[in-house]
């Protein structure tokens, strides 16, 4: 029996304080594919893709590459939050819970800096 | 959540007590596109470095050898899934504001868009393989 009481053992165990931030960036994120996903799923279909030559066309150009760093970017961001809140959901054995959100975040931190450094590479050498 | 519990009354209700509903499936489909989005932007991604760097050969079974019908497969999948992503996203924003939360218009609305999320991509690919460039 401990003899620490109830208001003591929950002591500064409160929230992190970083859920407001979390559902925040998760709107504004959306926002912003609600109006650029669109656009860059008619412009890549559009675009000749899969075909080498006319993807990196696409890619290359200043509205293509633009639009899809833009695109990935929010897609990214947003894509990060969301399978993070459904780790947290379903996954409870701490090891693979912890191991999970640290995936996530590598590998969208990861593409998303393979991504733009392939967007610059392409509008560099065409 | 109830684990390490010795409480024997009933827990909440399991998933086999409910007779499937539209909002139901609404809500399922939404966390199952956001997953395939997420697979799909992964796959995206990495053909796009690919391409930059001017190694896309190592996909070509995918793009345009033998394996090119599984990926038109999973692109449309992905286009369908992007799309009711997109549109019940946009009703989770009404959500947000607090719209929209009568049960006979939750319902109407979730057949709604799962007809609709068919639309932007039957467009896109109609385009693509009949009026596209390619």
């Amino acid at each position: 029996m401990s003899m620490v009481t109830p208001a003591k053992r929950i002591n500064r165990l409160g929230s992190a304080k970083s859920g407001v931030h979390h559902f925040v960036a998760q709107r504004v994120s959306a926002i912003a594919l609600v109006i650029a996903l669109p656009l860059f799923m008619i412009c890549l279909s559009q675009s000749g893709a899969p075909d080498p030559a006319a993807s990196r066309a696409f890619f290359g150009s200043a509205w293509g590459a633009l639009l899809t760093l833009i695109t990935m970017s929010a897609t990214l961001y947003h894509m990060r939050l969301g399978l993070q809140v459904v780790v947290e959901d379903y996954i409870h054995g701490t090891a693979m819970k912890m191991g999970l959100l640290i995936g996530n975040t590598l590998i969208t931190y990861g593409l998303w800096l393979a991504g733009a450094y392939a967007l610059i590479r392409l509008a560099v050498t065409g | 959540m109830a684990s390490g519990t010795s409480d024997t009354r009933p827990l909440s209700p399991h998933l086999s007590v409910w007779r499937w509903h539209a909002t139901m499936l609404s809500s399922i489909l939404h966390r199952f596109s956001g997953i395939v989005n997420y697979i799909g932007a992964i796959a995206l991604t990495v053909w796009l470095v690919l391409l930059a760097s001017g190694a896309e050969d190592a996909v070509a079974i995918f793009t345009s050898g033998s394996l090119s019908w599984l990926t038109a497969i999973g692109l449309i999948v992905l286009t369908w899934s992007a799309s009711y992503h997109l549109l019940n996203g946009i009703r989770h924003l009404a959500w947000d504001i607090g719209k929209g939360f009568d049960p006979a218009g939750s319902n109407m609305r979730s057949i709604l868009i799962i007809a609709l999320s068919f639309v932007p991509p039957a467009l896109i690919w109609f385009f693509a393989l009949s009026g596209g460039a390619s």
